[in-house]
């Protein structure tokens, strides 16, 4: 209200104006004391709690949309990985350069390679290389007539853009990195497991050495240095293929531009970065 | 621990699952506590007052159950000296981060609910000599007088924490069930019944334990059961029970009849894998049997002694089928490999941290407690205005 009025409520609005705040009586300066408590407190409170929650969702979106990647040659790195299974062989090889780079115990599996059988009868025959050395599993004595087809398709962590394990962890111990990367803090982990069961892929487990949530890493300590990751540097076919997805000169963003492109589950949403070429419905 | 020929699980698989027999308990134990309250509630806020011989016992024995809730996840955690992680760094997107506020509200609620319900006692013995009296001191929070007004106001603070209990207790257990429900990655517990189902079988698990401890309580007093307050509760399991029952079967029927790409193996962890467990533990013994045997022990023409009997019976098998029912979810559900290929071996344990000895053990404790609770405190006591009523 403006106090240029008329003279009557010129001097009301000027009375109330122009009173000393030392006036207030007691119970009055308390009461507006404690408001001012339960203001500040609820914007600290707010301050604390809801804006660093917006903050964070406003980071995840950052890596979501490939605003915020590791800064190499003036543009931002999301990594990406391709697993063409028209090249694979089966050998394993992949398998046992990730358990000896990584460490991984005897049993556990961060990357195997899955083998297709179609007979021509309409069924489908499934075994997983767990030995490395084109170990598969001994095959009943067949007529070659009655297969159809096979294939190998290697298996890892799909390092998902909306990741059901990172979403349930209940410590924040699964993280995703800038560049897209999700890995799980060792040391935070209290290996409850719910990360296990919500990877629709099978590829987390409990490290039976360090009793926390393991996985793939498309080994970190590598690829920061510009190094490949082991199972892509071992496989002698070029059937995994890692990279930049963000560079469309890099040799990734070519093949996924090239080619059909599938993820698995894809039903499920979680939008794997790692892809495939060939996959097959029976695949999952 | 191979698969059969022509099926394939995931190579992570052939170890075995990672939630075991721990986290068959602890929804078991939590839903007890859940279903103990809501008899409490029945009484307290829902006037049912021929449920009197048994408010103060229930109230007693959820407190119990809930004091050992988190004491089969502490064995489950792989790093368990981190198990507090969980409240000071919270990932609010996992269902899993509420449970540390959740369960601390609720264990606080009911801690301060039996102190006030009990108050009266308390004071009074607190008041007399002697070293036992030290304890009821402590109890009564040093505040050794009361008066007609301090009775009222803890009377009305009784009631509010028995109306907010229920939604509580509602958001305990239904939290439990989306622990499971939520995850997307597993067909045979992504559903959105599963909090409600979890619920149901909570309320019920708790009315069919206050029924049994109820009938056996009595015969180490050796005193009368009394007969419409167990047939109040044999009426209430009743109504649960069908409640519980239409729950699970309506989601198995959906996931039948719907037929999606997955039902091929879930049809396959019914019949075969879980025949033993859900089709005749959970389904024929601890369903129909009881659903029976209640309906004729809640008649009035039924007398009390065959009314006990029933009541005896049928809160046991009850309480198997709700104990069958946690495996069935949470073991059953890892047993579907995510290949939806084949099926995980689930091979129980009997020695080591998770093993079958330690679950008995875990299981033990909270009726330990409430028998030390029973003695410290008039737990069979009626409430002086329903007792003249």
């Amino acid at each position: 209200m403006s106090c240029s009025g008329n003279k009557g409520a010129k001097d009301t609005c000027c009375e109330t104006q122009n009173q000393p705040t030392g006036l207030l009586d007691a119970s009055e300066s308390r009461r507006e004391f404690l408001w001012d408590a339960v203001k500040n407190f609820t914007f600290g409170a707010l301050t604390l709690t809801v804006i660093p929650m917006f903050i964070e969702k406003a980071d995840a979106e950052e890596v979501h949309t490939g605003k915020d990647g590791k800064e190499t040659k003036g543009h931002t790195v999301i990594f990406g990985y391709l697993v063409d299974t028209t090249k694979c062989i089966g050998c394993g090889g992949c398998m046992l350069a990730c358990k000896k780079e990584n460490d991984v115990p005897d049993g556990q599996f961060r990357t195997w390679v899955e083998r297709y059988v179609y007979y021509a009868d309409g069924s489908v025959r499934v075994d997983a290389n767990l030995k490395g050395k084109f170990a598969f599993s001994e095959l009943p004595p067949i007529n070659p007539k009655e297969v159809l087809k096979s294939f190998f398709v290697p298996k890892l962590c799909n390092h998902c853009t909306d990741t059901p394990c990172i979403q349930v962890c209940p410590v924040g111990a699964s993280y995703k990195t800038k560049e897209g990367v999700v890995l799980v803090d060792y040391e935070q982990c209290i290996g409850c497991a719910y990360c296990v069961q919500a990877c629709p892929f099978g590829t987390r487990f409990i490290n039976t050495k360090t009793q926390t949530a393991d996985k793939c890493t498309w080994c970190y300590h590598r690829i920061q240095h510009g190094e490949k990751p082991a199972c892509v540097d071992v496989c002698p076919t070029g059937t995994r293929t890692f990279g930049d997805i963000n560079d469309p000169e890099s040799e990734i963003s070519k093949a996924l531009a090239e080619n059909r492109i599938d993820v698995l589950k894809s039903y499920l949403g979680t939008r794997p970065k790692t892809r495939y070429i060939g996959l097959t419905a029976e695949v999952v | 621990m191979m698969p059969h020929a022509g099926e394939f699980i995931f190579p992570n698989d052939l170890n075995g699952v990672a939630w075991t027999v721990m986290i068959v308990l602890y929804p078991y134990i939590t839903g007890l506590v859940a279903g103990a309250f809501v008899v409490a509630a029945l009484y307290h806020v829902f006037g049912r007052k021929e449920l009197a011989p048994v408010a103060r016992f229930a109230l007693a024995a959820s407190f119990s159950f809930c004091a050992f809730a988190t004491l089969p996840l502490l064995l489950h955690l792989h790093q368990p000296q981190r198990a507090f992680f969980i409240m000071f760094m919270p990932n609010f997107t996992s269902a899993m981060a509420g449970f540390g506020f959740i369960y601390s509200f609720y264990l606080t609620l009911l801690a301060v609910e039996i102190l006030l319900v009990f108050r009266t006692d308390i004071v009074a013995m607190a008041n007399e000599k002697g070293v036992r009296s030290l304890l009821y001191k402590l109890l009564s929070l040093g505040v050794l007088r009361e008066t007609a007004k301090s009775k009222e106001i803890d009377a009305k603070w009784v009631h509010a924490l028995s109306v907010l209990g229920i939604p509580a207790a509602c958001v305990l257990h239904g939290y439990v069930g989306f622990i499971f429900g939520g995850i997307k990655a597993n067909p045979w517990w992504s559903t959105a019944l599963m909090p409600v189902i979890f619920l149901a079988s909570a309320i019920v698990s708790g009315i069919a334990m206050l029924i049994v401890l109820y009938i056996v309580f009595s015969k180490i007093r050796r005193v009368k059961v009394d007969d419409e307050c167990l047939r109040s509760m044999m009426k209430t399991l009743w109504l649960f029970l069908i409640l519980a029952v239409v729950l699970e079967s309506l989601e198995l029927l959906n996931m039948a009849y719907e037929a999606g790409e997955e039902w091929h193996i879930l049809s396959r962890l019914v019949t075969e894998k879980l025949r033993f467990s859900f089709v005749y533990v959970q389904l024929i013994i601890g369903s129909a049997i009881p659903f029976v045997l209640l309906l004729i022990g809640w008649m009035k023409k039924t007398g009390p002694r065959t009314r006990v009997t029933l009541g005896m019976i049928s809160g046991l098998l009850v309480l198997v089928q709700v104990l069958s029912m946690r495996f069935n979810v949470v073991i059953g559900g890892q047993m579907l490999s995510k290949s939806f290929r084949g099926f995980v071996e689930y091979i129980p344990e009997w020695q080591g941290r998770e093993g079958i000895l330690v679950a008995i053990g875990v299981f033990t404790m909270p009726f330990v407690l409430l028998a030390a609770v029973s003695q410290i405190l008039p737990v069979w006591k009626i409430d002086a205005h329903d007792h003249q009523a």
